[in-house]
């Protein structure tokens, strides 16, 4: 266990370093967030029925969704993608450690890395200036929290399944492309999920995307009540564990492909 | 007991063809043709703890292959291989704690860190006990002269200190066998000299098996106790250099310095190679023709300035071998 969590401390620190594209990508995503707020407070002035969202609740749900934004699996980790590119990811297993949790903790350290980095600034001058709210209740900010590891865990589990099936697509983009999209899509990072057709809103309920996003921003501003935080909260650990299932699966088939086949 | 047992490994692999031509791409989208490329056909030794072998082989022969299936990141089609007791592979975690390896061509430090973190890391990673890790970290810091390097972050050495660091990443667990894959590949002179030295001296006091790939026949020379040549897939020969060279290359050179330019030089029991102004080559069979014998013989003919005898180099004598098998 203390391995892993040396590679993931290493992996942090050397993410740490990369600040250049920390404030790159804290401009952008500021400026994503106005345009995002501008078109929702128009689409909000612009109709008189009654929205499943409140302005207020929107806002807030927009700002975290860009706060947070580097924690979204909608990216391969280059580095493992080069390994198997490369034909050297047959060194990896000259580790003593399980390959699947080695990649997990590398995909732990590239989520929380770049968050952490973007995160703290964005929510600081977000929360003080753009209009965003605090969490509903102090049950709902602890609701918030919780699930926040769970759409982490989700979020990494996703990522080590598509950094896994790279060995199979050579390039890597196709899986990484199908990924990024389904992701930006169903986490609600496009549009809030309530505001989807009744149908769309049904399917994307079971899919694990909204663990990453939706849940945790919407039991953030009251949306879902606190009350029901268990019941989201069971479905993002057992989306968790369908996801490490099949990476772990995909993996054992991959590297008896590799072990037999050479890299 | 030997340490590593292999017997009759055999590994092919399948490779895709393609014809050329967009009209080779097309029918390569529909109907795959696969080669069979036979890289490992029946190789089996054995080797002892505390030995130091050398392993080389042309381009191709199957030296990368084989160290991949000890070291336990290629499974063979069929043959028996058990290292430490142990099946590589089907007791992967248990057999990559007890090897280490090193490649010339890459490095297992991480690239943004200082190299003393990648060592912390590799503690972590092999659970090396703490008292253990600043024991052997202290004598490889020492041998290896790293002390200064510690807090360079890796991408900024030079290859021969990223070498310097590389073996001592693969020794700071203790590995009982050492795997060294072209490790003196592009490293100067000096550094060449100082990495033999250290894996000598490693080898001899702490009696770590090394296994060498190499290209580099003075590394073989100066290192090794025992020389494995592959080619295609087969052991060709197997024993120490002395062996190889007697089967091979027996004859030596007496290279004679004359005070006259372009003496007739000659005697009957030798041939004359070259003659360059003052200096003769002469080749003779040392178990026909005593050295001793002949240098008198000569210099009895010529006034000498200068003589030395030696052998082949080891390079013309492998040279010799891989063309006699036409590899």
């Amino acid at each position: 266990m203390r391995a892993y969590g040396a590679i993931l401390s290493a992996n942090f620190r050397t993410l740490l370093q990369y600040r250049a594209a920390a404030i790159a990508g804290f401009t952008t995503q500021i400026f994503w967030g106005f345009i995002r707020v501008m078109i929702f407070e128009a689409f909000f002035r612009s109709s008189s029925a009654s929205q499943p969202m409140t302005v207020d609740e929107v806002v807030t749900y927009i700002w975290l969704g860009q706060a947070f934004i580097m924690l979204l699996p909608w990216n391969i980790d280059r580095e493992i993608h080069n390994l198997i590119r490369s034909g050297h990811v047959g060194y990896e297993l000259l580790r003593p450690v399980d390959l699947y949790n080695l990649w997990f903790s590398r995909a732990m350290a590239y989520r929380t890395a770049p968050t952490l980095l973007r995160a703290v600034p964005l929510l600081t001058l977000a929360l003080l200036f753009l209009g965003m709210g605090l969490p509903a209740s102090p049950e709902a900010g602890l609701a918030f929290a919780l699930s926040m590891v769970g759409a982490l865990l989700i979020s990494c589990a996703f990522t080590t399944l598509v950094n896994v099936t790279m060995m199979w697509t050579i390039s890597g983009q196709g899986a990484a492309t199908m990924a990024g999209i389904a992701v930006t899509i169903f986490t609600g990072m496009v549009v809030p999920i309530p505001f989807f057709p009744e149908w769309a809103q049904t399917v994307m309920e079971v899919l694990p995307f909204r663990g990453i996003a939706d849940t945790p921003y919407r039991l953030y501003t009251g949306h879902i009540p606190a009350g029901d935080a268990l019941f989201h909260l069971a479905h993002q650990l057992a989306w968790t564990a369908a996801l490490v299932l099949a990476g772990r699966w995909v993996l054992s088939r991959g590297l008896r492909r590799l072990v037999v086949q050479g890299g | 007991m030997a340490q590593i047992v292999v017997e009759d490994l055999v590994k092919t692999f399948r490779i895709a063809e393609r014809s050329p031509g967009i009209w080779g791409a097309l029918r390569g989208v529909a109907k795959r043709r696969y080669r069979t490329v036979s890289a490992l056909d029946g190789v089996s030794f054995e080797i002892e703890p505390g030995e130091l072998v050398g392993y080389i082989g042309p381009n191709g022969a199957g030296k990368s292959t084989t160290v991949k299936v000890i070291s336990g990141i290629l499974v063979p089609d069929s043959g028996r291989r058990e290292i430490l007791g142990r099946v590589p592979w089907w007791e992967r975690i248990a057999h990559v704690r007890c090897i280490g390896v090193v490649f010339g061509q890459r490095t297992q430090l991480w690239w943004d860190l200082p190299v003393i973190e990648s060592f912390e890391l590799l503690r972590e990673i092999y659970s090396v006990p703490p008292e253990e890790y600043r024991r052997t970290l202290d004598e490889l810091v020492q041998v290896l002269d790293l002390e200064p390097l510690l807090d360079v972050p890796v991408r900024q050495l030079s290859l021969g200190q990223r070498m310097r660091c590389d073996l001592a990443a693969a020794l700071l667990h203790g590995p009982s066998i050492l795997f060294l894959d072209e490790p003196t590949i592009g490293l100067d002179a000096v550094s060449k000299l100082e990495f033999r030295d250290f894996i000598k001296r490693f080898n001899r006091e702490r009696g770590v098996t090394v296994i060498l790939t190499t290209h580099d026949m003075d590394d073989i020379e100066v290192l090794c106790t025992r020389v494995m040549v592959i080619g295609e897939g087969r052991i060709l020969s197997d024993g120490t250099l002395e062996a190889l060279r007697e089967s091979i290359a027996p004859e030596r050179r007496l290279i004679v310095d004359l005070e006259e330019q372009d003496a007739a030089v000659s005697d009957p029991e030798a041939t004359v190679m070259r003659r360059e102004g003052h200096r003769v080559h002469l080749s003779f069979d040392p178990r026909r023709t005593p050295a001793a014998g002949l240098i008198a013989r000569i210099a009895s003919q010529h006034p000498v300035r200068d003589l030395f005898v030696e052998s082949p180099p080891i390079e013309e004598i492998v040279a010799r071998m891989y063309d006699e098998q036409r590899l």
